[in-house]
């Protein structure tokens, strides 16, 4: 149990997938205008990622083997995009508005590198399948709170009085660099 | 001094009450000696009165004289119209000059429909009936109140028989605010010094049509001769309870003497009246009195002339007086002064024009003067030090109000209860970075209003062209069900004459087909009688030539006519 | 080699089932977004947007055969709204749609014929009257559209501003007074 509670505050905290790994930052930046958005993207990505975690173990330990590993990167991929296709179904019929604003962002979950990232990442790290959904879930809930923190962020900067030359994108890379920063700071919490 | 030690007394008398305090608030220089020593002076006849015809909160009333008509003092010239409206009197007898927009006491300094009378010196009143306000009919009664025209003395102008509504029912508390918190005015202080017995008449019909089991009036403790002559005006009765509530601004404000006379805290959006509580200005409980006691309209007000003025103190004016002559009355506005304010100096407007008139909604006219109202400094950015929030009376969090109002992000700003917020100053008077926080609030509220009134519109305009599109839709239906309906008729009618005919071959004459022929025969023949009847067009007065031509071609034409007939003859 | 195509075979063949699955269980039968979009329109039905009414141009945006910049009575508020609705980047109005300030249509007592055409042209039954009478418009309810100007054959009907009156006053935007720097 503890370990599983160390493996969710390591991925949340200290090796956030997008502030330490770099990974994900396509939607970091493009679906974080709004809070609300942010919310749902968040959401939509910790599905994903969760179900994609726990369904690429199996697949990797009991199909795949040690004979097929060749077609890791290939068969998660499609495990991947399958669930993304079950997802935007599933939220086109439950949210429009939502479907609507996420966009092509939705569908670039697939493409999104931390989802592939994660499940290559465990089979490296060689988790057992609980250890693989809680990493996979951790992973997820570090993306969605700091796309939340800076989304709500942005809803700010876009009030402020930022200089022009730094006025939208630049001033939101500047913050993102500094939150970087501040990620930083959690490299110490667990030895 | 004798200001702190007058506090004590009057605190002192009553420690019964259990006392409640709003957060925040500030104690901003009172100036009230200024103008509270002097009793209140009534305005003689003037000459000239202009009575804007919107003088309330709500719909604009609608005018019912004309130039040109004579007017009795007291008789309606603007009639209520729609709900939330209340009636607007001449108030004096004279000769309606003109219907026309002029200025008036508003902030947007634009001009609106004013009924211009000139007085005939004999100030004929119409007969005012006293009200027997204990035996008419509740109905009978708030319409009449209504029809006399009256609305918060206290700056609102909220139409008062509104508020009188016994069905809303659930009222057990009815407060009476003499608090009257904002700086320099001091009406409602002289009001309750001299005329207090007829402030609680009033206040005996309110607590009547109202049903409140108890009065609490609430009285700021720096006006003691006021709480003085209001306690010993209720005497023994019991269910009326003046209150000295501590002087700290804005105590006045209808919510917040809700909460500091009764605990009571008015839930966000809502009004007093959803805790069982109902605020009246002490000033409208003395319209009330002359309204019921005297079937006076709603004719004049008190008024405090103050600030840089030779005489300043209270002046009792017919509305429609224009400031010009208040003005005057006070003595006049000394040199060096720097313009008007309209209203206290925390939620008033700068005035632009002397001629606009006195309103029901105009407590105060302060004329300034750079020593005593110097120049706001320039604003510097928001420090986010939370001054403004300490300071709010009504809870709210104006530094994050202000950060969106200002990026014109209004839903973010509503999300901050932007609507609960009673535009007092507090936060405004006490930011260190000299923000204009309070006009952020009211830019951004009337931009959300505004865009309620376009959704509105835009909603209305959607339904009645849905209406028009099935309108259409059903009259092409309605049009193609005819015809079907006709040809189908026909069809029968055929089938039946086919049947008759093969039944009854020997029938050489269809009757039907005869009075086909028949019909057929009558039109023909009126073609052509109308054709005969026909006269040409353009041939009344002519020039001679021109007659003369059409004259030789009719000539050849009958020519013509007769040699064709030859010819055929032959 | 065999067992490799197996593998991804049977992989995509689970998948398949799955989507087809959800296909059929989270099938949504009309698109309401078009509702969505239809409230934030302004509603004049002036077909300015090359679209015979508000609706159709929702329907339109929704379908994506419309631009988001078409409607000039929106304004470019609109547009910002619509953007934000959808998700994508606010621009500026199209071409020759510049927004005008509001105004009613009002018809000239002295000309009008009382031909009705105004009336069949008007989109939300503002105009009242009957044939050979005096037409009348209501303001209230005229959005100002405009579509009731050529139809008219003698001219007689034309556009008025709306202006500022103590009702619809707003408070302005505060204007900070900007401090000489020394």
């Amino acid at each position: 149990m503890e370990n599983y509670l160390l493996i969710l505050i390591a991925t949340v905290f200290v090796n956030n997938i997008v502030m330490s790994k770099i990974l994900g930052l396509c939607p970091f930046m493009g679906v974080s205008r709004k809070l609300e958005t942010a919310i749902g993207m968040g959401a939509a990505t910790t599905f994903v990622l969760t179900l994609a975690s726990g369904t690429s173990y199996l697949i990797d330990t009991y199909l795949l083997g040690q004979d097929l590993a060749y077609l890791r990167t290939l068969s998660f991929i499609v495990v991947i995009a399958g669930i993304v296709g079950f997802t935007e179904m599933f939220i086109k019929k439950t949210s429009p508005v939502l479907f609507r604003v996420l966009g092509i962002y939705l569908p670039l979950i697939t493409t999104n590198c931390a989802v592939l990232g994660i499940p290559l990442l465990n089979v490296m790290e060689q988790h057992n399948f609980m250890e693989s959904l809680f990493f996979g879930m951790g992973g997820a809930l570090g993306f969605t709170l700091v796309l939340v923190l800076f989304a709500a962020m942005r809803e700010r900067l876009e009030a402020a009085e930022v200089p022009k030359p730094f006025k939208g994108t630049s001033i939101a890379m500047i913050t993102a660099g500094l939150m970087s920063l501040a990620f930083m700071g959690f490299a110490g919490l667990i030895k | 001094m004798t200001v702190q030690k007058s506090r004590l007394e009057a605190g002192a008398t009553r420690a019964t009450r259990k006392r409640h305090t709003f957060n925040g608030g500030i104690h901003p220089d009172g100036h009230k000696d200024v103008s509270n020593a002097a009793p209140i002076v009534t305005l003689p006849l003037l000459s000239r009165y202009v009575v804007p015809l919107r003088q309330h909160i709500g719909t604009a009333t609608r005018v019912l004289v004309q130039a040109g008509d004579t007017v009795l003092r007291g008789q309606m010239i603007g009639a209520a119209e729609g709900y939330v409206s209340t009636a607007v009197h001449a108030p004096t007898s004279g000769r309606v000059v003109a219907v026309e927009p002029h200025e008036v006491p508003h902030p947007s300094g634009l001009a609106d429909l004013c009924v211009v009378i000139e007085s005939d010196g004999l100030d004929q009143a119409v007969e005012f009936q006293p009200l027997d306000w204990r035996n008419l009919d509740p109905s009978a009664l708030r319409n009449r109140i209504r029809d006399l025209g009256l609305a918060g003395l206290g700056g609102a102008v909220f139409p008062s028989f509104i508020k009188l509504n016994p069905e809303g029912g659930g009222i057990d508390t009815l407060i009476l605010n003499g608090a009257e918190c904002e700086p320099w005015i001091t009406c409602d202080d002289r009001l309750m010094r001299e005329r207090a017995a007829e402030i609680l008449q009033g206040v005996a019909v309110m607590r009547h049509m109202l049903g409140a089991r108890e009065v609490l009036i609430g009285i700021e403790d720096d006006k003691p001769e006021a709480i003085a002559a209001m306690r010993t005006a209720a005497g023994a009765d019991t269910g009326v309870e003046v209150v000295a509530v501590p002087t700290l601004y804005p105590s006045g404000g209808g919510k917040q003497l809700t909460y500091l006379l009764t605990g009571r805290e008015t839930p966000t959006g809502g009004r007093s009246t959803d805790v069982g509580v109902q605020v009246f200005n002490i000033g409208t409980a003395h319209a009330l009195y002359r309204a019921v006691a005297l079937g006076e309209p709603m004719l004049s007000r008190v008024v405090t002339v103050t600030g840089h003025v030779a005489t300043p103190g209270n002046y009792e004016a017919r509305l429609g007086t224009p400031v010009a002559d208040l003005l005057q009355a006070a003595g006049g506005a000394l040199p060096g002064s720097t313009g008007k304010l309209v209203g206290g100096p925390m939620m008033g407007f700068e005035l632009e024009d002397n001629a606009a008139p006195l309103t029901k909604a105009v407590n105060c006219i302060i004329v300034k003067h750079p020593d005593l109202f110097p120049a706001r400094p320039a604003a510097l950015p928001c420090i986010r030090c939370g001054a403004c929030a300490r300071a709010c009376p009504a809870d709210l969090q104006p530094f994050e109000m202000y950060w969106f109002a200002r990026a014109k992000d209004f839903g973010k700003a509503q999300s901050y209860d932007l609507f609960d917020c009673i535009e007092c100053g507090c936060c405004s008077f006490v930011c260190p970075s000299h923000i204009p926080l309070v006009d952020y609030f009211r830019f951004a509220k009337s931009e959300i209003w505004e865009r309620e009134r376009h959704k509105h519109d835009a909603d209305q305009a959607r339904t009645r062209h849905e209406f028009k599109e099935f309108r259409l839709e059903r009259e092409k239906l309605e049009k193609a069900e005819k015809l079907a309906a006709k040809v189908a008729e026909n069809k029968a009618r055929d089938a039946a004459a086919a049947a008759t005919a093969a039944a009854n071959p020997d029938a050489a004459a269809d009757p039907e087909a005869e009075r086909k022929k028949a019909i057929l025969q009558a039109a023909l023949d009126r073609a052509k009688k109308a054709k005969e009847a026909v006269t040409p067009q353009n041939t009344e007065s002519l020039p001679p030539a021109v007659e003369k031509q059409i004259a030789e071609i009719e000539a050849r034409r009958a020519q013509a006519d007769t040699a064709v007939e030859k010819e055929a003859g032959q | 080699m065999l067992s490799a195509i197996l593998v991804m075979a049977g992989i995509g063949l689970v998948l398949g089932a799955v989507l087809g699955w959800a296909s059929i269980k989270y099938r949504v039968e009309d698109d309401p977004l078009v509702e969505k979009i239809d409230a934030v329109l302004p509603q004049t039905q002036c077909g300015q947007c090359g679209f015979p009414g508000c609706k159709p141009y929702a329907e339109a945006i929704a379908k994506g055969e419309a631009d988001i910049n078409k409607c000039p009575p929106g304004g470019e508020e609109g547009v910002k709204h619509l953007a934000e609705l959808l998700g994508v980047e606010p621009k500026p109005l199209g071409e020759g749609l510049e927004p005008k300030p509001k105004a009613v249509a009002v018809i000239d007592d002295n000309n009008c014929i009382g031909c009705t055409l105004c009336i069949q042209a008007c989109p939300v039954d503002a105009i009242v009257g009957a044939a050979k009478q005096l037409h009348v418009i209501v303001a209230d309810q005229c959005t100002g559209c405009e579509l009731c100007l050529p139809p008219c054959p003698v001219d007689c009907i034309h556009m008025e501003v709306v202006k500022e009156d103590v009702a619809t006053w707003k408070w302005r935007y505060p204007i900070h007074a900007i401090r000489r720097v020394e």
